[in-house]
């Protein structure tokens, strides 16, 4: 689960890790209520949406930039008003863009020098790891592709959690002295500390700045979390913005379901999810194009399945329809049922090709061909992909 | 042979109590393997009975397993549960455990994988469909089945299936099986970015196992297990071995169903993957209709015989 820039910042002064002083807005009627909090002098205005390049980011209407720097407040106020109940288009939106639901203003802080700090999951070796950079304010992949040797890395036991020493040389490699030194390194052990307690799966602090006064500020943040873990954090759970997630996918997770829309146009229902990418795979090997990823898991019910065919079908685009399903835990008749009363349920017009193998599967596929519906049955996975991707055509 | 698990292995069930774990006991009992014991914390004296078999339930893994010699365990406890579950099978000094619950959150199996290193258990998962070593009898009844899979599409023989999805595991056994060719044994070590045991890991189990003949692999987006894997087996691994890697179209950055399956670099992409399979002479499969074939050419090529 993704949170706003905003409420990244309000959660990384609680664990101590400082930001430039900043008010969120919700509505225009909010602005002035926001700057007042600001002292007067030069302000950035933040557009908030989960997706990055918003400063390079331009508005359908024409307008540029999700993120400006303004002189003054009045000036602050009216990008604002560009900026809110617009679409900014990013490089990571999609050609749809975003809604601008929310901006914050913030103190336009001066900039000594911008860093880049992270933490996140190490997967080789199953423990926490620190990256960081003096290449801040920059796309990090491109600093760890062309200059590898700035890229710091620090893994964390955690047994121990993060120990002084492993600050120390951070700040060192990273040039911090002085007060500096000092600010960086309660700014480490704060990142730390909350990417730990709140079970996040990544933080990510780009860039982190020195000001001329010696302060080490989050200029931006971007903060993930485990989904397995929110049963144990109702308060990240209540940061969610479901203005920013995709309509069907959250009705999918409602139904136990995993689900993420592509733009392809044949749609997948397919038990496991390496089942289920594979099948992606193999309609693009054979000429195809998948329109999502749908994965009913391990022990769909009957209404499992109704509603992952009543949620892929809620895609415009969707010309075609493949079933995957080898029952390992689950019953294969189960899926057949599913699949024949979705189908009666929503009238289906376009063709579907079910795969079923594995437990029970005799029952299933006896279940479909006495349904009287036009289902076409497909063999092997390749032969399932090759028939729909040729009704597709 | 066979690895990890042998038809004369005595498991035990926690969470046997639960509908998922009970349901999947009693496949495993049907399938002819040695479940001697469940584990339900507050269930101790009570018995968990199908059909002709009745279980005894006990209070802790190390109560069942000094009771009844079981040496690995199932565990099929819901996800806030799952590591101290986990962590009980490693306090009794079992041999393995085998953890079957998905949704554990990141941060608890960073710090149960700590606490487990260098002890003497070993984990396999979780989120994963488990192992199973096929048995002698029809449909490969007397086998050790622990965990999820479908029993009846193995058959016993000299083909080491791992991979980290347990549907197709399920896949390249069936296509395995329906040629004729059987398996030592099929291992999910679980689609989590963090696991207990990695590809490498049975790859190079399987490798000493004069049973194993020959390896299909199977992977996906995310991490580099996969790699390192590879890696290896084109410096030591002598037996012929077939590849798959699944999500080559999935997005970046978006998590696929498991949690390990996210694309987060140039390096963990399927094509990345793939790439390194084919440098280090594994033969891969083009769909996942392709991954017995693909091993029956990695075979042939080598001319070792498969069944």
């Amino acid at each position: 689960m993704n949170i706003h820039e905003y409420q990244a910042k309000i959660l990384l002064e609680k664990f101590g890790a400082p930001v430039p002083r900043g008010a969120a807005a919700r509505s225009a009627a909010e602005f002035d209520a926001a700057l007042a909090l600001l002292p007067e002098g030069p302000t950035m205005v933040k557009s908030q949406i989960h997706a990055g390049g918003r400063g390079k980011g331009t508005f359908t209407d024409g307008y540029k930039g999700g993120v400006k720097f303004c002189r003054t407040k009045a000036e602050a106020r009216e990008a604002a008003g560009r900026m809110l109940g617009n679409t900014l288009v990013t490089v990571q939106t999609g050609p749809a863009g975003r809604k601008v639901q929310t901006v914050y203003f913030t103190v336009a802080s001066g900039i000594k020098h911008e860093y880049y700090l992270a933490v996140l999951l190490d997967r080789a070796s199953s423990r926490p790891v620190i990256i960081a950079s003096t290449e801040g304010g920059v796309e990090i992949e491109k600093v760890a592709h062309d200059t590898p040797d700035r890229i710091l890395r620090v893994v964390i036991d955690p047994a121990y959690g993060l120990a002084d020493y492993q600050v120390r040389e951070l700040t060192a490699r990273l040039g911090l002295t002085g007060a500096e030194a000092k600010n960086g390194a309660r700014f480490i052990r704060a990142l730390y500390a909350l990417y730990w307690e709140t079970d996040a799966a990544m933080v990510e602090i780009n860039p982190l700045i020195t000001t001329p006064e010696g302060e080490v500020l989050a200029l931006d943040a971007k903060l993930s979390f485990d989904d397995n873990a929110l049963f144990r954090h109702p308060e990240i759970v209540a940061l969610r913005d479901l203005n920013e997630e995709d309509p069907k996918e959250i009705e999918a997770s409602k139904a136990g379901l995993s689900y993420i829309a592509l733009d392809g146009n044949i749609a997948c229902l397919v038990n496991g999810a390496g089942l289920a990418m594979s099948t992606m795979d193999i309609i693009k090997h054979f000429g195809g194009s998948p329109a999502n990823f749908l994965d009913v898991g391990g022990g769909a019910s009957k209404d499992q399945v109704v509603a992952a065919f009543k949620i892929i079908l809620g895609d415009p685009h969707v010309r075609g329809i493949m079933v995957n399903i080898f029952g390992g835990i689950m019953d294969c008749n189960v899926i057949a049922l599913g699949i024949v009363e979705a189908v009666r349920e929503v009238g289906l017009k376009l063709p579907l090709v079910v795969r079923l193998e594995g437990n029970n599967v005799a029952a299933g596929k006896k279940t479909l061909a006495d349904s009287g519906l036009p289902i076409i049955s497909g063999g092997t996975m390749a032969d399932a992909a090759q028939k729909i991707v040729q009704l597709v055509a | 042979m066979s690895i990890l698990v042998t038809p004369e292995t005595r498991i035990l069930v926690q969470g046997i109590t639960g509908d998922f774990g009970g349901r999947h006991a009693r496949l495993s009992l049907d399938y002819g393997t040695r479940v001697v014991a469940g584990v339900t914390p507050g269930k101790g004296g009570l018995w968990f009975e199908h059909g002709a078999h009745r279980v005894p339930i006990f209070n802790s893994v190390a109560e069942a397993a000094s009771a009844t010699g079981a040496t690995v365990s199932a565990i099929f406890v819901p996800p806030p549960f799952a590591a101290d579950a986990i962590l009980e099978c490693a306090g009794a000094g079992l041999d393995l455990a085998v953890a079957i619950t998905e949704g554990i959150p990141v941060r608890d199996m960073v710090r149960v994988k700590r606490a487990m290193q260098g002890g003497p258990t070993r984990l396999l998962g979780p989120n994963c469909p488990g192992i199973v070593t096929p048995g002698t009898g029809p449909d490969s009844h007397g086998g050790c089945r622990i965990g999820i899979a479908p029993g009846y599409i193995h058959k016993k023989g000299h083909v080491g299936v791992v991979s980290r999805s347990g549907t197709l595991t399920y896949e390249a056994v069936y296509q395995l099986t329906v040629k004729g060719i059987g398996q030592s044994t099929c291992v999910g070590i679980g689609g989590d970015p963090v696991n207990g045991t990695s590809h490498l890991d049975i790859v190079r189990m399987f490798n000493d196992d004069p049973d194993t003949h020959g390896i299909i692999l199977i992977g996906e987006i995310g991490g580099t297990a996969e790699v390192e894997a590879a890696r290896w087996i084109k410096a030591h691994c002598q037996k012929p071995v077939a590849g798959f890697i699944a999500g080559s179209t999935a997005p970046a950055g978006r998590r696929m169903g498991h949690a390990g399956a996210i694309v987060g670099g140039a390096e963990d992409t399927a094509a990345a993957k793939i790439a390194v399979f084919r440098e280090c002479g594994i033969e891969v499969a083009a769909t996942p209709s392709d991954m017995a074939d693909a091993l029956i050419r990695a075979a042939a090529a080598r001319g070792v015989k498969l069944s």
